[in-house]
């Protein structure tokens, strides 16, 4: 296979400066109408996530109920973007959602650690898209990263490209463990140049998860490709967002970095498990001017 | 599903109903407020929407006679004879009001000068108070800042402090004189007097004794009576070059001391592997900060010519999603030119650098009908040649050159008669070192622009001034060391 990835220069990153950026975009003060519709386009913009060893096909319907009706009180909230399950739970979740709207994402390639050989990576990639899958949601090789293998997990994240047979492919960098904002990009990139249609920040199962200074870099990693090719890649920062004020903060940073063109579904994601409850509570706090109680926003 | 294409920030604006403004000031003398001797008075505005803030005393020759008599009054009785250390708790107990009033002192300083709220709260009052802290930990320890020499204070100083950063300035000049042991009279800008008057307030709820510090507000003739004045041993002014060199002339062949911090036409230089992205982010704060109100603003940016086309790329981009507007609202980014006069200088500029054939570039955004405003620019194409190159614009407007060598880079950016501050940007740590030593500029930043902190210290090459503010080179301009 060739490897255009000798053509490839990231550029470096100052990690000081970009924290500094980052902070800056929480300063933001979303109020009123832009905050009511922050919460409600951030709710569409949710991959529900379950991702444990304990899932079964009753706790992935229960989620996918919750995904297509997220609060009844409320009328006219959206559903959200997808729901995102390992592959064994795929053919569950396509039968619950038909007809919603709602995208099925499987994680494959051996999620979370990517410790396995190829062959079984792609297998499993075309068993999730013939269960129903969407979208499919890969980790790249860390190890083989970290080793400078770049030409390695670039044909890797190719070949999975390939297995997707036109479905979405979310390329999760598992960023926690890449360390250097430096390595961030330039992973980043290999992604984008593989074939990326998103690039994901985390599995969730390592911490740190997604960092406002780490999808900084990513958003900066599409922007430069944009600006370079006219392609639009889209971005999912997943683990650790769970409160509004929190995605809001996501939010502002992506329409200040990217443009509005990226506030839709098409182009943005936030991997989450417990953000659409905080996001309905604001939601009803913005309404009628009361907090209510947990209790009352079932969960997923 | 429906997206949503567009999302709009609501405004956003900072509570101003805390803060009263009066609807007169007066000048604060031997520790209390009193009209001018001859009753003059002038008015303060909202360059945002030109209303009207105050009317304000206006400082003659005679009162800055009375203020002087005051201050070395409270010099010989009572400021320099008092325990450094006692001093020293005035000047915390100066910092801990500050900080316990600083809404209020944001809300104002962004209402009388047009500076972004978000600026006058993280920046300009939390650094005040800063520099009263630092400079109180001093007031008792200056036989150790400067080991084998006596220290010992100069008398009374005088000072003038200019409109961009009004609390701030009062503060880098009034914390290190006052723990330096000296009285002082301090002349804030004519049209941003309120920061000042209500510091004056702080000084009274401090209890600092009456005399130690006076504000006389007023404007050129008041500054120019001051220098002037027989009894005072020490100017210290922050402006134009154009005045520094007339205080200079002014002080010639006496024993006054002087520390001038003047103007400023910073290069922020951009090499070949530089962090684009952050330099790019660090170039629009180093032009648009306070509106480039700022004499160490980068305001000529050199560009490597390899990364020329993408650094202008992503300029223009980010420069579109700069909020220009309301001082008050939370989420602006670029306030209100600070007067009338100052935007036809940055007027005259703007028409300068297009005579001159420079490329001009502003933003797609609309401004407020009222007050004054002027759009973040760029000029592209500007050669060394150009006026827009060689002289300080003091607006939110920035020239941009190419050049193709580190060489050619050091060489354009020394080539100015001025030296306050210079920006450079670059992965390689080696550069850095060799930009810093041979660029010509009190302040050099790497990968980073426009960090102030009271501990270091700020001042300028050739006809940037002379002496240094902050740190323990701020403590010299006020002692007489033996």
């Amino acid at each position: 296979m060739s490897t255009p990835i000798l053509d490839l220069r990231s550029p470096p990153i100052d990690q000081v400066g970009v924290e500094e950026r980052a902070a800056k975009f929480r300063t933001r003060s979303i109020k009123k109408d832009s905050k009511m519709q922050a919460l409600r386009m951030a709710l569409g913009l949710i991959d529900l996530t379950t991702l444990e060893g304990r899932d079964t096909a009753g706790k992935v319907r229960q989620m996918c109920y919750k995904a297509a009706h997220l609060h009844e009180e409320l009328p006219g909230l959206p559903h959200v973007a997808a729901v995102c399950v390992y592959p064994a739970m795929v053919p569950v979740a396509r039968k619950e959602v038909e007809g919603t709207g709602i995208y099925v994402a499987s994680v494959a390639t051996a999620f979370p650690s990517g410790q396995s050989d190829r062959q079984l990576k792609l297998q499993e990639t075309r068993i999730a898209v013939d269960n129903g899958a969407d979208e499919i949601d890969m980790v790249i090789s860390r190890g083989a990263f970290l080793r400078g293998e770049y030409s390695f997990v670039h044909d890797e994240i190719a070949a999975v490209k390939d297995a997707c047979q036109g479905r979405t492919l979310k390329v999760i960098l598992e960023t926690g463990e890449l360390c250097t904002l430096d390595n961030v990009r330039l992973a980043s990139d290999l992604a984008i140049l593989a074939g990326a249609d998103f690039i994901k920040t985390s599995t969730g199962k390592v911490s740190p998860a997604a960092t406002m200074p780490v999808t900084l870099v990513m958003l900066q990693a599409i922007k430069d490709h944009f600006l370079a090719t006219g392609k639009k890649v889209g971005m999912k920062p997943a683990g650790g967002i769970s409160d509004a004020k929190t995605a809001i903060q996501y939010l502002v940073m992506l329409q200040e970095t990217l443009g509005s063109d990226w506030l839709n579904r098409n182009l943005f994601r936030f991997g989450a498990s417990s953000l659409a409850n905080s996001l309905l509570l604001q939601i009803r706090k913005q309404t009628t001017g009361y907090y209510q109680s947990p209790d009352y926003f079932s969960i997923g | 599903m429906p997206t949503d294409s567009s999302w709009v920030y609501a405004p956003a604006p900072e509570d101003s109903s805390h803060v009263e403004i009066k609807k007169h000031y007066q000048l604060f003398i031997d520790g209390k407020f009193r009209d001018a001797a001859d009753g003059r008075t002038f008015d303060t505005q909202n360059p945002a929407n030109e209303a009207h803030l105050s009317e304000v005393a206006f400082s003659g020759e005679a009162d800055v006679d009375t203020a002087v008599k005051a201050a070395r009054r409270a010099y010989n009785e009572v400021w320099c004879p008092m325990r450094p250390a006692d001093r020293g708790k005035y000047l915390y107990r100066i910092a801990r009001i500050l900080q316990e009033r600083s809404r209020e002192f944001a809300v104002t300083e962004s209402l009388d000068g047009g500076k972004p709220i978000k600026e006058s709260r993280d920046i300009d009052i939390p650094l005040a108070a800063a520099h009263f802290f630092y400079y109180a930990g001093w007031a008792d320890k200056l036989d150790y800042a400067f080991p084998g020499r006596s220290p010992s204070s100069l008398g009374v100083a005088g000072q003038i402090i200019p409109w961009n950063f009004p609390l701030l300035m009062a503060a880098w000049k009034i914390a290190p004189a006052l723990a330096c042991g000296n009285t002082v009279v301090l002349k804030p800008a004519e049209t941003t007097p309120l920061t000042a008057m209500k510091l004056a307030e702080v000084f009274q709820e401090a209890g600092l004794p009456a005399g130690v510090v006076n504000i006389l507000p007023g404007d050129g003739s008041t500054g120019a009576a001051l220098v002037q004045h027989p009894d005072i041993d020490k100017i210290a002014f922050t402006g134009s070059t154009e005045v520094g060199k007339r205080i200079q002339q002014a002080i010639a062949g006496t024993a006054k001391k002087a520390t001038l911090e003047l103007g400023g036409k910073a290069a922020n230089i951009i090499l070949d592997d530089a962090p684009l992205h952050q330099a790019v982010e660090g170039i629009i704060n180093g032009i648009f900060f306070n509106q480039g109100h700022v004499c160490c603003a980068g305001s000529r940016l050199l560009v490597q010519e390899g990364v020329y086309d993408s650094v202008v790329t992503l300029l223009k981009d980010r420069m579109e999603t700069l909020r220009v507007g309301d001082p008050l609202d939370k989420n602006t980014d670029i306030g209100a030119i600070n007067s009338k006069a100052q935007q036809d200088i940055i007027q005259g500029y703007l028409e300068l650098g297009e005579k001159e054939g420079a490329e001009i570039h502003q933003p797609n955004c609309t401004l407020p009908s009222k007050g004054y405003w002027c759009l973040p620019t760029l000029f592209l194409n500007a050669t060394q040649s150009h006026r827009i190159v060689q002289e300080e614009i003091f607006g939110p407007v920035l020239a941009v050159q190419t050049f193709r060598t580190p060489d050619e880079a050091i060489e354009m950016a020394n080539n100015t008669p001025y030296g306050l501050s210079a920006g450079v940007w670059t992965d390689k740590g080696s550069r850095i070192f060799n930009f810093t030593k041979r660029l010509r500029a009190g302040v050099v930043w790497a990968n980073t622009y426009n960090q102030f902190d009271p501990s270091s210290p700020f001042g300028g090459f050739k006809e940037s001034g002379f002496g240094r503010e902050g740190g323990l080179h701020g403590l010299e301009p006020y002692l007489r060391l033996d």
